[in-house]
């Protein structure tokens, strides 16, 4: 501890106007590193170094616990800014600074409803969807086009991806079953229901490849180690516009999320990380990640500014989980469910998958 | 440490008759950086880690008048309204402290579905002054109308709990409080522990098999050759676990060297490659590979000291070397075999690594849980006490082994 504190204090005197920025690399790490942070350094002359994680409160609690807090801002699930925010992990941020839309909109309305928290609002969206890769569905024969698909390994053989976690999976599950999109979360909260997904699932465990971060599906499909796989969108946009990949999106039963900047608590950076958050709060900042990857943004006055991939010049608007075709499909996670059931849930799936 | 000082004690007093006390105290002086280093790295977190598996203070601390009060509560019937009143004044509290992210996770474990209730009511409540904090506590979340959930807070509020014991053992106590198992598509961690064993088990046999004949073959080889073949168990034992572990994975992965090779042979069909990794065996081949010197240089340490002229005495009286193998060889490396046979099964309950990187899931051990628990669902008491059943295990093994061998026959090299 002695030791950490020590430690502590050399950083400080030394880097003044740095911050330590934590994201999910990959091509999201780089379109928030392009269209975000390194625009903000060049405005306000603060200094971000950007590090990669897989999500997560855990080592945000660590730093906070031991006071030896090595990170400033974190790119966050909303479910963990709440969390994190209850748990006093990350700090407060005030919702009356938040900038009002271009037309003097206050933020309170402009932001889309749940996507606000006290510990700072959500960026974007994003969506948990299923991709396939068009080279193993030949032209002529049946293709997948519904989250049922995913399900069915009689019309559709061979192995399948999905994240190494209940969240979203024990949803898929549900829908492919039949269930209605409104009473999905009804369905889970019965133990019949919860038995139901989990059978659901059974259905496809022996043919299930598990990935755990979110550059992993595009991978595993382009090496066809997959036939197909659930994907974070914006991986499988990248995959499939910058690197020209074969793959296909199935919009049918997409869960969206949405994610946001926190402040971890006690960092020794306050002011420069809340000019962070706030200049990420801007509708144009916002538009503007729209640009490099299919995440779009959290505000309604942002989501008419997003146009055209900057790099290739592709319509944005239908690989967008929130675009008109494909907002109705979609699936919005209720992630107060998911902080009752998580920990009891996620404990299940580790039986589940052990057996 | 004792051993430390008991040896250096007869030195410094023949060298020093006059002042034998001040010499000895300084000795053990020379032993205290040791000890405040183990103090600082091993005994106190471990002491911290086995106080959070039984120690959970935050609601009793967070909201110890509504815990009061619930105490002279009937249980059968909601509670009265100025426990409500003061329920909905320390939740308020315990938000403003920034504490209320605990507290509910605190009373989430002892039922699962409270935590929105807490964090909710917290976030909703503040400001109000209404009539009935009863009528507004159930309008903001309909779980405070449930008997339930007041027995749940009354739970939740215990300073000391064996929740995290029970939990790890499969077992809850029941509405009514008596102890009973889990239903079973939740049980998980006897069933991994028992896997843990038995893994731990087979590695030990599988390094003494094939321990015991390197051993044999570097103890009698001639002292120059020796050399060499002890360098050859030395080099992997010095190299990186992880570098160890991984090149498992490029021999034995489906594209692997192993797999090529029984295609190329013919043994395998090219679409039906073996799965020799990600499942039980990769964290069997696997830890067996890395465990083996932990084995070998015990037996070797032992086998060395065996004058080879006890061999030839059995034959010269008639033994075959079958028959002098086992009554006189085998019974005097016993010492090394205990000695290899301890250090390897407990290195390998407590392995974390290697089954986490080659074990895919069918291969994880109880201690990949231990992570889990600790890194993801940061459920820290949970960890702690899984981590203190794992101790209590070795503790046990180690006495069962001192009744049946003793522990001062056991050589380490």
């Amino acid at each position: 501890m002695l030791a950490g504190a020590a430690l502590m204090t050399a950083g400080t005197a030394v880097a003044a106007e740095s911050l330590t920025v934590v994201s999910w690399g990959g091509s999201y790490g780089r379109a928030s590193r392009l269209a975000v942070l390194e625009p903000f350094s060049a405005e306000t002359g603060i200094e971000v170094k950007v590090e990669d994680y897989n999500g997560g409160l855990a080592q945000i609690r660590a730093q906070v616990e031991t006071g030896i807090v090595t990170w400033d801002v974190v790119d966050l699930e909303t479910p963990d800014l709440v969390r994190g925010c209850d748990e006093a992990l990350l700090e407060e941020v005030d919702r009356e600074a938040l900038p009002p839309a271009a037309d003097g909109t206050p933020a309170a309305e402009d932001y889309f409803p749940d996507t606000m928290t006290d510990c700072g609002p959500a960026t974007l969206f994003y969506a948990t969807i299923v991709a396939y890769n068009s080279e193993l569905y030949p032209d002529g024969e049946p293709r997948p086009n519904s989250i049922a698909d995913f399900f069915d390994l009689e019309k559709f053989p061979g192995r399948r991806g999905m994240r190494r976690l209940p969240q979203v999976n024990l949803e898929f599950a549900l829908m492919a079953d039949g269930v209605a999109h409104d009473q999905v979360y009804a369905t889970l909260d019965t133990p019949a229901g919860l038995e139901r997904a989990f059978h659901k699932l059974d259905t496809i465990k022996d043919s299930i490849l598990w990935w755990e971060t979110g550059a992993q599906p595009p991978q595993i499909l382009a090496d066809q180690e997959v036939a197909m796989t659930t994907a974070y969108n914006g991986r499988i946009f990248n995959a499939q516009v910058v690197e020209k990949q074969p793959f296909v999106v199935i919009w049918d039963g997409q869960v969206l999320d949405t994610g946001g900047f926190g402040i971890v608590a006690k960092t020794k950076k306050l002011e420069a990380a809340q000019k962070l958050v706030l200049y990420a709060s801007r509708p144009e900042v916002q538009a503007r990640i729209g640009q490099y990857i299919s995440y779009s943004p959290a505000r309604r006055s942002a989501t008419a500014l997003v146009t055209t991939h900057k790099e290739t010049g592709v319509e944005m608007a239908p690989h967008m989980p929130t675009s008109e075709p494909n907002l109705p499909l979609s699936l919005s996670n209720d992630w107060e469910w998911w902080s009752d059931h998580g920990e009891e849930v996620n404990e299940r799936f580790a039986a589940w998958l052990a057996r | 440490m004792n051993a430390a000082a008991s040896v250096s004690a007869p030195a410094a007093v023949a060298k020093r008759p006059k002042r034998p006390r001040g010499s000895r105290l300084r000795a053990a002086a020379l032993a205290l950086p040791l000890v405040a280093f183990i103090v600082v790295t091993f005994i106190a977190p471990l002491g911290t880690m086995l106080v959070r598996s039984v120690h959970a203070p935050v609601v009793a601390d967070a909201m110890s008048e509504t815990v009061a009060l619930l105490g002279d509560w009937d249980g059968g019937s909601l509670p009265a309204e100025a426990v409500f009143a003061t329920a909905a004044r320390e939740l308020l509290k315990a938000r403003e402290d920034r504490v209320i992210g605990q507290v509910a996770t605190r009373v989430n474990r002892v039922q699962a579905g409270l935590r929105s209730a807490v964090t909710r009511t917290a976030r909703r409540l503040r400001g109000l002054q209404p009539e009935s904090w009863r009528a507004a506590m159930i309008e903001t979340h309909a779980a405070w109308g449930e008997v339930d959930t007041w027995r749940a807070l009354l739970l939740a509020g215990e300073r000391y709990t064996g929740r995290n014991y029970l939990h790890a053992l499969d077992l809850k106590r029941d509405a009514a409080g008596d102890i009973v198992a889990q239903p079973s598509e939740q049980r998980i961690y006897m069933a991994l522990l028992a896997r843990t064993l038995a893994v731990s088990l087979a590695i030990t046999l599988l390094c003494l098999l094939l321990g015991y004949p390197v051993a044999y073959f570097i103890a009698h080889a001639p002292p120059g050759r020796a050399n060499w073949l002890l360098l050859l168990v030395l080099v992997p034992f010095w190299t990186s676990l992880l570098v160890r572990t991984t090149s498992w994975i490029v021999l034995l992965q489906s594209q692997g060297v192993v797999n090529d090779l029984l295609v190329l042979i013919g043994l395998v069909n090219d679409d039906e490659r073996l799965a020799l990794i990600y499942n039980l065996n990769g964290t069997l081949v696997a830890m067996t590979h890395v465990l083996l010197p932990f084995m070998v240089l015990p037996l070797y340490s032992v086998m060395r000291t065996i004058p080879a002229t006890h061999m030839s005495a059995a034959a010269s009286l008639g033994a075959g070397f079958g028959k002098a193998f086992w009554r006189v060889y085998w019974p005097q490396t016993l010492p090394g075999v205990g000695a290899g046979s301890l250090l390897v099964f407990i290195l390998s309950i407590g392995y974390y690594i290697t089954p986490a990187l080659v074990g895919g899931r069918t291969g994880q051990l109880i201690s990949n849980m231990i992570a889990f628990h600790m890194q993801q669902s940061l459920n820290w008491g949970l960890a702690a006490a899984l981590g203190g059943i794992l101790l209590a295990c070795v503790v046990a093994l180690y006495l069962v082994y001192d009744r049946l061998v003793g522990v001062e026959r056991m050589k380490l090299g």
